[in-house]
């Protein structure tokens, strides 16, 4: 009964979602509420029908994603402001306030978080303890979609926290041999890292206090009327620019990555990868550049650094790797080193490429993870030395495996290859020689996952693998989402690129408009 | 028609697509006939649209067909661009022409393997891809292509997979030819900055009116041709060819003698303008590279005993000779050489397939010997392909690498010198191996039991299917030398063809002595290549000389070998290195600070047990002391 009022009642939602004459729907509100909605079910029937558990679990999820795909179609790509607006005053003491909206740089990620979610529900299994997993990943949803669409720096964080705890019960309790270690270095390294964007949070919205007329933590206004001096707006930035580096992982604080992703269970490091780590480049972005843009521009020379560094290193330490998934797990850090440069670059190309790989990184990189998974679920073990020649008793399998290894290396065509080339192309004017240098990781790349291809696929199967299983229907479904997505963004990226670009300029215009940083004019810098 | 340039990709790409879905369902033979119809139609499209040119006045010759906006972003717009004007129809023509016969003689080559749709589907794909890196209007189509062709050249390297060798190299192609990538994605962002397009049509009026800095233009060259040394196997990134030769026989020939591997010319005499307004050191750089590129190859070839890897290393040389012409200013001449090698090459890797076929898959020389008895149509064929590329008139080489010649000689005599000791070993190493493989004694029955031939074993001929190609390549490789005579400017076909896009190069060598004396240098090449055939007839037939074939050139002196041990050795100590120092070091701190805080945990609450507990005081007492920083600094007040 409880089931059937609760879908009654999401059909009303959704039939006045697409109504567009009721344009005050709180969508975004709906995007973070249904998932939770859905976990509440979960926890409280699942435990008298557990036959209903998972459908109830997929359904909210689904609704979810249906959610975030008509704002996909309804956003207005003209408009570069914020979007589906919501606002509530929620504290009003302190200035807080239920601030939700997307313009082009979340709205894919608020696509991704959608769909990616109900894939992973779908497709893989726990295996054990369905009914709190479940609901861990459904509060996980709605704690990174609020982080997505939270425009008050209060909520932000509110969301950013609450990612940390399903996350780290998620490792802790579904992961492999080491979970528990890596479940808290992992909870450690972010908490730590909060920690210093909580106080920057606060700090920021007292420091603005004159400027701005009154304590506030709303992120437009602090960032369009908001002026701190420039000592002030550096410390705040570094505050936060420390909090989202633990988050992308930049080096030097990315070891908790490798252990996170390589103890996490199959559908915790699809989630991780996709969307988990979006959140520090989102976070770079939206928190760092937008409002401390002076701080920004100073800091880039350092941020560039790093970035490359995590190219080259993550490449490298990649290529290294016994196990499957430690490999991929490097080979994140590698890639979310060039969201980094391409977001500091401040150019219109080096950013929209950035915000466009966060997506496609989540895609390939999610979607590499289901593949070791399945590995994992057919071999028990991810050590590459272990596996042999499965090209040959499983060429669809390897046929898959090799679109999604493709697309991470960066083939034309693909999706990777458009935001890593924008970002590199974007940044060349202003941030030349790392750029130079980074384009040696797209080499390396090719170097660590054509080796690993090899060990893993190519060579005659020895015993243990002549058994290894050919693809299976709901694996061949759930795989062939991901590569159509792969597909479509690498030869058609336009409608996403022109969604995300007008949001970008702006954003650059307010950069441009706070400091003497000019864009580079292409064609005509002479040499 | 010019307007439906697209169907020429567009034919291999859906065959491509037909073969994926369906490819096991459809089988042998028909995925294979399905697949040549597709190229052929392809080849039919591009011969229209080559007559539709030819009917339009010479300035008009150049259609862009847009297909739809790829990358747009702000500044940047990159369309999804074909472009029709007489070098790429000249390309997409011989490329479409070869791939459709060694489509048709995969058929056969390819009879009875387990995966045989799936190798035309890789085939298909490659055409598509090849086809999308000559029309593209601008580098980003190109190089769409120029990956397209190296990933199915990874596929088709490592078909036989489960083969060690062949996975091996397949792997080695494609990282080595991502280097050479990284020259040409830099190019591009070098094109983008200073001009602010990446269409060939922007960058090279930008380079012909000087709007752009002689450092950018050059910058742009030198990059390019990084990207062109990996694609097209030169020093110092050759080694990758000779071990793509461990693909099926077809696929050395379309795609690492013919078609891919002259990408990187390809590319070149595309920017040309760009060469041209170059520092002076730049094409150079271009030509000596090329020069020693031919040399060194062809001293490699004249001790190989593999029958495919030979022609491996004739082909790494033949590409140095049309890098030798690109340096030299002689587009044309590299372009005329380009496509005379795509017909005799293509005809020597089919040729050999054939061997290998009727000989059960061997493949060492050794073991070969009078071959022309038992399959006459492939030695033949094999002798007019051996001709052509030992240069001896009239046959197709002859001529191209003749007019290679001439312009070297105008711009530089000692690489001249090296071009005429090249052409020597050419004819020298492909007469040994003529003379190995179809004449002398039979050596093929010492080794009969290893091919599990029981008594007698017979080499055979192969069907005809393998036969038609042959015969049709040796007819392009005795006529192919046509479309550029050097007697008279009406007879420079392919450069009055050309010319609208192509400089003419005739001009910058007027008054030169080699021009004047064209016949001399003519009649010196001729006595070149009739040298190098006496010496190996010499050695090889009548035994007069000994053979040198020294352990050095064998092993190729031992580069393949030293890089292997640079990047086995030293390069994965670095690689070791660094991933020890992410585990001990950097990670290593992580956990101390982490057992650090542990104790101080266990202090503070001794009978908690779990470190979160512990942190989080720890990042409690840490956010305090911060606050309390901020409102001593005054900030908060």
């Amino acid at each position: 009964m409880v089931r059937m009022a609760w879908v009654a009642g999401m059909k009303v939602m959704i039939a006045a979602a697409s109504d567009s004459s009721i344009l005050a729907f709180p969508i975004l509100t709906a995007l973070v509420l249904v998932p939770l909605i859905g976990a509440g079910a979960v926890l409280s029937f699942g435990r008298y029908r557990p036959e209903w558990t998972k459908l109830a679990a997929l359904s909210s999820s689904v609704v979810t994603g249906a959610l975030s795909l008509w704002v996909l179609q309804a956003f207005d790509p003209a408009d570069a402001g914020f979007q589906f607006v919501s606002k509530h005053e929620w504290i009003p003491a302190w200035g807080i306030s239920w601030h939700l909206g997307i313009d082009g740089i979340s709205l894919f990620l608020v696509v991704l978080t959608g769909i990616l979610f109900p894939l992973v529900i779908a497709g893989v299994d726990p295996h054990h303890d369905e009914r709190p997993y479940l609901a861990w990943m459904l509060i996980l949803q709605a704690g990174v979609m609020g982080s997505f669409v939270s425009l008050d720096l209060f909520l932000f964080f509110v969301f950013f926290e609450i990612v940390l705890v399903p996350m780290y019960f998620l490792i802790g309790g579904w992961g492999y041999d080491d979970r528990v270690y890596a479940a808290t270095k992992f909870f450690l390294f972010t908490m730590a890292g909060s920690a210093f964007m909580l106080v920057g949070i606060v700090a920021t919205a007292l420091l603005s206090r004159d400027s701005v007329g009154e304590v506030t933590f709303d992120l437009v206004a602090l960032a369009e009327t908001g002026s701190l001096s420039i000592t002030e707006g550096r410390w705040l930035f570094v505050a936060f620019a420390v909090a989202f580096a633990v988050k992308v992982p930049l080096f030097p604080v990315h070891t908790w990555l490798p252990d996170a992703h390589t103890q996490a269970p199959t559908g915790g490091s699809v989630i991780l990868a996709g969307v988990l780590l979006k959140m520090g480049t989102y976070g770079l972005l939206r928190f760092g550049v937008y409002l401390f843009p002076e701080a920004s521009v100073w800091a880039r020379p350092a941020l560039y650094t790093l970035a490359v560094i995590g190219i080259l290193y993550g490449a490298i330490a990649a290529t290294m790797q016994s196990d499957l998934k430690r490999l991929v797990a490097y080979s994140s850090v590698a890639h979310l080193g060039f969201i980094v440069l391409g977001t500091f670059a401040l150019t219109d190309q080096a950013i929209t490429g950035g915000v466009m790989q966060m997506v496609n990184h989540g895609v390939s990189t999610g979607a590499l993870f289901l593949l070791v998974g399945m590995i994992y679920e057919r071999r028990h073990t991810r050590m590459i030395a272990e596996l042999r020649g499965l090209q040959h008793v499983a060429p669809i399998f390897a046929g898959f495996f090799m679109v999604v290894m493709l697309s991470s290396i960066g083939l034309p065509g693909l999706n990777g290859f458009v935001g890593e080339f924008l970002i590199l192309i974007g940044a060349f004017d202003t941030a030349r020689w790392w750029v130079i240098i980074g384009t040696f990781g797209v080499v390396l790349a090719a170097l660590y996952l054509l080796w690993a291809y090899q060990r893993v696929f190519h060579g005659e199967p020895d015993e243990a693998n002549q058994g290894f299983a050919e693809l299976r229907l709901r694996e061949g479904v759930l795989l062939s989402v991901f590569v159509a997505i792969i597909v479509f963004t690498g030869v058609y990226p336009k409608p996403m690129l022109s969604r995300i670009e007008p949001s970008v300029a702006a954003l650059i215009e307010h950069v441009e408009s706070r400091t003497d940083y000019q864009r580079p004019i292409q064609g005509e810098a002479g040499d | 028609m010019s307007n439906l340039v697209w169907l020429v990709p567009f034919f291999p790409l859906v065959g491509g697509l037909i073969l994926i879905v369906a490819g096991s369902r459809i089988g042998e033979p028909r995925a294979g006939w399905l697949a040549t119809l597709m190229t052929a139609t392809s080849l039919a499209v591009t011969v229209a649209v080559y007559f539709d040119l030819l009917g339009m006045p010479a300035e008009e010759r150049s259609h862009v067909v847009t297909l739809f906006q790829w990358i747009p972003v702000g500044a940047l717009q990159i369309d999804f661009a074909l472009l029709a004007d007489p070098l790429s129809i000249t390309m997409a023509l011989f490329v479409t022409g070869i791939s459709s016969l060694i489509h048709l003689y995969a058929i056969g080559y390819m009879h009875g393997d387990p995966k045989f749709a799936k190798f035309f589907l890789y085939l298909n794909l490659f055409v598509f891809s090849m086809l999308m890196l000559v029309l593209g209007e601008n580098l980003l189509v190109t190089f769409l292509g120029w990956e397209g062709v190296g990933a199915c050249s990874y596929f088709l390297i490592s078909f036989w997979h489960t083969r060690n060798s062949a996975a091996v190299a397949g792997k080695k192609a494609f990282v080595t030819n991502r280097i050479g990538d990284w020259g040409v994605m830099t190019a591009m962002f070098v094109a983008f900055s200073a001009v602010g397009s990446v269409s060939y049509k922007a960058i090279n009026e930008a380079a012909l009116e000087g709007t752009i800095s002689q450092t950018a233009i050059s910058a742009i060259a030198l990059l390019l041709f990084v990207g062109a040394c990996g694609k097209s196997a030169q020093l110092p990134l050759y080694f990758w060819l000779p071990d793509a030769m461990e693909g099926p026989t077809p696929v050395s020939a379309l795609i690492h003698a013919a078609t891919m591997v002259t990408a990187g010319v390809f590319l070149l005499t595309r920017v040309g303008p760009v060469l041209t307004e170059s520092y002076a050191w730049v094409p150079d750089t271009i030509a000596i590279v090329g020069a020693a590129t031919a040399l060194f190859a062809a001293s490699i070839a004249v001790a190989q005993h593999d029958i495919k890897r030979v022609l491996a290393y004739s082909t790494v040389s033949q590409l140095g000779f049309m890098f030798l012409a690109i340096g030299s200013g002689a587009y044309v001449a590299a372009m005329f050489h380009m496509v005379t090698h795509a017909f005799f090459k293509a005809l020597l890797f089919l040729g050999s397939g054939a061997v290998i076929h009727g000989m059960h898959h061997e493949q060492d020389m050794r073991k070969m010997g009078a071959l022309r008895v038992a399959m006459p149509v492939t030695a033949f064929t094999f002798i007019i392909g051996w001709l052509a590329i030992a240069g001896v008139p009239p046959f197709a080489g002859f001529w191209s690498k003749d007019e290679i010649l001439l312009y070297v000689y105008a711009d530089n005599r000692l690489l001249y010198v090296v071009g005429m000791i090249t052409a020597l070993l050419t004819a020298y190493y492909m007469t040994r191996q003529v003379i190995m493989v179809f004449f002398g004694a039979a050596r093929w029955n010492d080794a009969a039991t290893e091919h599990g031939a029981h008594g007698d074993f017979r080499p055979h001929e192969s069907p005809k299917v393998m036969l038609v190609p042959l015969v049709v390549l040796a007819c392009l490789s005795v006529a192919g030398g046509a479309m550029q005579l050097p007697f008279s400017k009406k007879l420079h076909f392919l450069e009055n063809w050309l010319e609208p896009v192509v400089e003419e190069a005739e001009r910058s060598i007027k008054g030169t002595w080699a021009y004047d004396n064209k016949y001399v240098l003519l009649i010196a090449a001729s006595l070149v290549a009739c040298t190098g055939i006496a010496l190996s007839v010499a050695v090889y037939a009548k035994r007069r000389v000994p053979t040198i074939e020294p352990k050095v050139l064998e092993n190729a002196w031992f580069y393949d070998a030293t890089v292997a041990r640079l990047v086995g050795g030293p390069g994965a100590a670095v690689f070791r290195g660094v991933t020890n120092f992410d585990a001990r070091v950097v990670d290593g701190a992580v956990n101390g600070a982490g057992s650090l805080a542990r104790g101080v945990g266990a202090q503070v609450r001794r009978a908690q047990s779990g470190f979160v507990r512990a942190y989080a005081v720890i990042i409690s007492l840490g956010t305090v002391a911060l606050l309390a920083w901020f409102v001593w600094r005054g900030w908060l007040a």
